[in-house]
C-alpha cells in the first residue's frame, strides 16, 4: 500500500481491529458470513501464535541454556516420556477437532443458499465476466446486487477453468466449462467490491477483473427497472435521447444537420432519402428500425456501410424509444 | 555406535593412505558410468544444485517483475517464467534433492553396506533423470510452457501454446528415475543392514528415506499415467479432460493431486530425516521418542495418500468430499506436530554446539513451524475458501518446501560435506549464511502471507496498486535470500579448492557413516561392520545405572 506508513501498519498489526476498511490480515467483511470466517481465522491465528511461541520459545531457551560450554559436557540419557508424548498428541488433537468442526459448520452455511435467494447467472470467458439476471432479462459486465438480500450465482465458463473470487465477501468457487457451480452471499451494505479470477486462465488472467456493486434494495429495484424496461412516467422520447447517448449513436449521428461518419438525423423523419444504389426510401418507423437492426441493408448515398448492428442488444421498447426520439427531434 | 570390524581394524587409523572414492578413477567417463553410490550421489548433487540455480534465477525475475503493479514483461513471458520456476524447482530440484543426492551418498554408509542393492539400476536412474531433465530444457528452448506446473486442463490440453508435450514427456521420464531410486532404497534397507542393525537401530534418516521411497514407488506411476493421458488428449484430440471433447477437467485435478499431494511429503520427509540426525548429533543426545518419529514418518506417508482433495476445496468437487478431506488433513497435522515437539525435546539437557548444521536446525524449526501452522488455516475448509489460490498459499508452501525441505537439505549438506569432500568450510561464514537464509526467507514470504489474506491472487502478472507495498518488501527479502545462496555457494566452492582438510569425524557422529574413512574408500568399509548399539549413543550421555550406583 503506497499510502500506508510503517507506523500505521504496525498499529494495525498490534490492534488487530482496524477501522471499517478491514483488519490487518483481512479485507473488509462485507457479507453476512464474512465475520464468522474472520473469527475462525483469528481463532486459528492465535492458536498458531501460542503454539509457535511455545515451540520456538522452548527451542531458544534450550539452545541458550544447554549450549556447549565445555567439549566434554555431559548430557542426559532421556529416550522419551510417554506421558508427555501422549499429552502433546492429544491436546493439539482436541484443538484441531474443534477447529475442524467450526470450519465444517461455517462451510455448510456458505454452501447452502437460502431458498429465497435471487438468481443470477455468471458467465466467464477469457478474460472477462458477464452477469445475467434471468428474471429481468438483463445482462451486465459488473455484478449489481441488492444489500440485505441473499444472492445465488450459478456459474459456467465458455472456455477454460476460471474462479470467481470476492475477497470482501470471503467467497470463491471455480467456474467450469460444461458444468455449473454455485455460490451465494448476502451483502451487508451498499458499496463496491473487487472481483478477481483466481484460477490461472492464460495470458490476461490478471486482467480478468470486475466489480460487485451493492445497492440498497430501493436503488437496486430502480436500477433493474431501468435495465429491464423503460420507466413509463418519463416520455418515450426522453428514454430515446438517453439511449441515443449511452449506446454511442452520437459518435456518428448528430441532430444538428452536420454529417459525421453517418448522416445527421435532423429533419430526416418523413423525408425521402437517397440511397447508395440510386433508389429512394421514405424515412419512416420501419426504415429506422431496419437501419438499427440491419444497417447495411439500405445505405444512404455518400456514406460507407460501417455502422454495427444492434440486433440482440436493444429491446423492442428501446428501439421504439429511439424512433420516438428521432421522430420528435429530427422530424420536419 | 560401537562397531566391530571383522577384518583389518586399521581402516580408520589416521594417516591411512588408501585411495578414497574421489581418487579411484580419473576422467569424465569414470564418473558418468560409475556404479559407486557415492559418485552417483555427488553427480545428483551437482545436477540438483544446477537446477536450483536456474529455478532461483527465474524466481528473481518474478520478484523483480512484481516490483510495480504493471511490470515490464509481456504477460506470456511472465506466465512462462512462473511455470518454469515451479516445474524446475519441483520436478528436478526438490523431488530428487535429498533422497537422490544425500540419500544416495549416505544411505549405504549408514547401513554398513558396500553399495545400494542394485548399483546398475542406481546409475540407470541417474541417466533417466538427466534424460528427463533434457526434455524440460528442450521445452524451454522451443517456446516454453505457460500452463503452470500444475498443467490444469482444459487450458493445458486445448488452449496453451508452446512445448507442452515435450515438458509433459520430461515429467513422465523423470518419474521413472524417481521410482527406480525408491525401489532401490526399499530393497537396500530391507536386505543390506549390517549384522546387528535392527530396524530400531537404524538412524532416523533411513526411516524417513524408507517412508519417502514408499511414496515414490506408489504415487509416481499415477502422475506418469496422468501426464500420458494429457499428452494423448493434446496430440490426438481424444477427450479425457477437456469438456469440449467430452472429458472432465476436475478428473484431471483428482489424478494430478493424487500424486502431487503425496509428493509434498516425498519432498519434506527426507528433510525430517536430516533434521532428526542433525539435532541428535549436534546436541549429543538420544533422539527424543525414536519410535514416535519413525512411525510418524510412515503415518505421514500413509495419510498423505488420502488428502489430495484439500487442493480442490473450491474446484466444484462435492461438499461432502471436501469436508472429509478437511478432516483427514487435520489428521496428518498430528504426526507432523509430534516430530517438531520431539526435535525440540531432544535438545533438553543436551550439549548444543552452534555449528552450521545446528544453525540450520534452528532455522528449520522456526520456518517449518510457521509452514505447518499456516497449513491449519488451509485445512479449515471455510477459511480455505478465502485463502485458496492467493499468495497465502504461495507463502505457506514456500515455508514448507523452502523453509522445511531446502533448509534441511542445506543443513544436511553442511553436516555431511566433510564426509563427501574431505574438506571443511568456514563455520563462521556457514552460520552467517544460515542467518541470511533465515532473514531473507522470512522477509520474502511473511509479506506474501499479508498479500494473501488481503486477497491478492497468485499467478498474477499485474496487480492492483494497493498490493504494491508488500510486493516490494517481498522482493527486498528475495535479494537477501539470493545473496545468502551465493555466499553459501562461494564458501563451499572455496572449501573444495582451498579448504582445510576435514577431521575424520568433525561432529562426533556415532552412526556407521562416520566409522569409515573421510572421504570414504570406494567400497565403503573393509570387511563387515557389526552394530551393537543404537545410532545416537554418544559418549557424552550419562549412564543412568552407574549414576544410581554412586548415589
Amino acid at each position: 500500500m503506497n499510502s500506508l506508513s510503517v507506523q500505521t501498519i504496525l498499529h494495525q498489526a498490534v490492534q488487530g481491529q482496524g477501522p471499517a476498511e478491514g483488519r490487518f490480515w483481512m479485507p473488509p467483511a462485507a457479507s453476512t458470513f464474512a465475520s464468522n470466517i474472520d473469527n475462525l481465522f483469528y481463532f486459528i491465528y492465535w492458536l498458531a501464535v501460542i503454539f509457535f511461541v511455545l515451540i520456538i520459545g522452548t527451542m531458544a531457551y534450550f539452545a541458550i541454556k544447554y549450549r556447549r560450554k565445555d567439549p566434554n559436557q555431559r548430557t542426559s540419557p532421556i529416550h522419551g516420556n510417554h506421558a508427555l508424548e501422549l499429552a502433546w498428541s492429544a491436546i493439539p488433537g482436541v484443538l484441531l477437532i474443534a477447529v475442524f468442526v467450526w470450519g465444517f459448520r461455517a462451510y455448510m452455511d456458505m454452501s447452502v443458499a437460502p431458498k429465497d435467494a435471487m438468481d443470477i447467472r455468471v458467465k466467464a470467458q477469457m478474460w472477462n465476466w458477464s452477469f445475467d439476471y434471468p428474471s429481468a432479462g438483463v445482462n451486465t459486465t459488473e455484478l449489481v446486487v441488492p444489500a440485505g438480500r441473499p444472492v445465488k450465482l450459478t456459474m459456467s465458463s465458455k472456455d477454460v477453468l476460471h474462479s470467481f473470487f470476492v475477497p470482501d465477501f470471503r467467497v470463491k468457487k471455480d467456474v467450469l466449462p460444461n458444468r455449473y457451480t454455485t455460490i451465494w452471499f448476502e451483502a451487508i451494505a451498499p458499496g463496491e467490491h473487487q472481483i478477481f479470477c483466481t484460477e490461472y486462465c492464460g495470458q490476461n488472467h490478471s486482467k480478468m477483473l470486475s466489480k460487485v456493486i451493492v445497492k440498497s434494495q430501493e436503488d437496486f429495484d430502480k436500477w433493474i427497472e431501468g435495465q429491464g424496461k423503460l420507466d413509463e412516467s418519463i416520455p418515450l422520447s426522453e428514454h430515446g435521447k438517453r439511449i441515443f447517448t449511452e449506446r454511442g449513436c452520437t459518435a456518428c449521428h448528430t441532430m444538428t444537420g452536420q454529417a459525421g461518419a453517418g448522416p445527421s438525423l435532423k429533419g430526416k423523419y418523413g423525408s425521402q432519402e437517397n440511397l447508395a444504389d440510386g433508389s429512394q426510401v421514405l424515412v419512416d418507423d420501419n426504415y429506422i428500425r431496419e437501419s438499427i437492426m440491419d444497417p447495411t441493408a439500405k445505405v444512404v448515398a455518400g456514406f460507407q456501410p460501417v455502422m454495427p448492428t444492434f440486433k440482440g442488444q436493444l429491446r423492442d421498447d428501446e428501439v421504439d424509444a429511439l424512433i420516438e426520439y428521432i421522430k420528435e427531434h429530427g422530424g420536419q | 555406535m560401537s562397531t566391530e570390524v571383522i577384518t583389518d581394524s586399521t581402516v580408520d587409523a589416521p594417516g591411512h593412505a588408501e585411495e578414497n572414492y574421489l581418487q579411484s578413477g580419473k576422467g569424465v567417463l569414470s564418473w558418468l558410468f560409475t556404479l559407486d553410490h557415492k559418485r552417483i550421489g555427488l553427480m545428483y548433487l551437482v545436477s540438483v544444485l544446477s537446477f536450483f540455480l536456474v529455478g532461483g534465477l527465474l524466481a528473481m525475475v518474478i520478484r523483480i517483475e512484481l516490483l510495480t503493479p504493471e511490470g515490464n514483461l509481456a504477460p506470456e513471458v511472465y506466465n512462462r517464467i512462473f511455470t518454469l520456476h515451479g516445474a524446475a524447482m519441483i520436478f528436478v530440484f526438490l523431488v530428487p534433492a535429498i533422497p537422490a543426492s544425500l540419500g544416495n551418498f549416505i544411505l549405504p554408509l549408514m547401513l554398513g553396506a558396500k553399495d545400494v542393492a542394485f548399483p546398475r539400476l542406481n546409475l540407470l536412474s541417474f541417466h533417466i533423470y538427466l534424460f528427463g531433465a533434457l526434455f524440460l530444457v528442450y521445452a524451454i528452448l522451443t517456446g516454453g510452457i505457460d500452463t503452470g506446473w500444475t498443467f490444469y486442463t482444459p487450458y493445458s490440453s486445448s488452449f496453451a501454446s508452446g512445448s507442452v508435450i515435450a515438458a509433459l514427456f520430461g515429467v513422465f521420464i523423470l518419474g521413472f528415475s524417481s521410482i527406480l531410486t525408491g525401489l532401490n532404497f526399499i530393497v537396500t534397507i530391507h536386505k543390506m543392514r549390517a549384522p546387528g542393525q535392527t530396524w530400531y537401530q537404524m538412524p532416523l534418516f533411513l526411516w524417513a528415506i524408507y517412508a519417502t521411497s514408499l511414496i515414490q514407488v506408489l504415487a509416481t506411476p499415477v502422475i506418469a499415467i496422468t501426464v500420458f493421458l494429457l499428452m494423448i488428449e493434446r496430440s490426438l484430440g481424444i477427450g479425457i479432460f477437456d469438456p469440449a471433447m467430452g472429458g472432465d477437467p476436475v478428473l484431471f485435478q483428482h489424478f494430478f493431486w493424487f500424486y502431487s499431494h503425496p509428493v509434498v511429503y516425498l519432498m519434506v520427509l527426507p528433510g525430517f530425516g536430516v533434521i532428526s540426525e542433525l539435532v541428535a548429533v549436534h546436541s549429543r543426545k538420544n533422539i527424543f521418542g525414536y519410535k514416535a518419529i519413525a512411525f510418524s514418518s510412515v503415518a505421514i506417508s500413509g495419510i498423505g495418500f488420502l488428502i489430495w482433495g484439500h487442493h480442490m476445496f473450491v474446484s466444484g468437487q462435492s461438499e461432502f468430499a471436501g469436508i472429509l478431506f478437511s478432516f483427514l488433513t487435520f489428521a496428518v497435522a498430528i504426526p507432523t506436530a509430534i516430530k517438531v515437539f520431539s526435535w525440540v525435546a531432544t535438545m533438553y539437557k543436551g550439549s548444543i554446539a552452534y555449528t552450521t548444521p545446528m544453525c540450520y536446525v534452528f532455522t528449520f524449526l522456526f520456518l517449518f513451524a510457521i509452514g505447518g501452522l499456516t497449513g491449519l488455516f488451509l485445512a479449515t475448509i471455510a477459511v480455505d475458501v478465502h485463502l485458496h489460490d492467493t499468495y497465502f498459499v504461495v507463502a505457506h508452501f514456500h515455508y514448507v518446501m523452502v523453509g522445511g525441505t531446502l533448509t534441511a537439505f542445506l543443513g544436511g549438506l553442511h553436516h555431511w560435506w566433510p564426509k563427501m569432500t574431505g574438506k571443511m568450510y568456514n563455520n563462521k561464514l556457514g552460520n552467517l549464511g544460515a542467518f541470511l537464509v533465515f532473514l531473507g526467507f522470512n522477509v520474502t514470504f511473511m509479506a506474501q502471507f499479508v498479500l494473501g489474506t488481503r486477497g491478492m491472487p497468485r499467478r498474477y502478472h499485474t496487480y492492483l496498486p494497493e498490493f504494491q507495498f508488500w510486493h516490494v518488501i517481498s522482493t527486498i527479502g528475495s535479494f537477501i535470500l539470493a545473496i545468502a545462496f551465493f555466499l553459501i555457494l562461494g564458501y563451499l566452492m572455496h572449501s573444495i579448492f582451498r579448504g582445510k582438510k576435514a577431521p575424520h569425524n568433525p561432529w562426533g557422529g556415532v552412526s556407521l557413516e562416520w566409522e569409515t574413512a573421510t572421504p570414504p574408500i570406494t567400497h565403503n568399509f573393509h570387511g563387515q561392520p557389526i552394530v551393537t548399539r543404537g545410532p545416537y549413543e554418544f559418549p557424552e550421555i550419562e549412564d543412568v545405572e552407574p549414576a544410581k550406583a554412586h548415589a
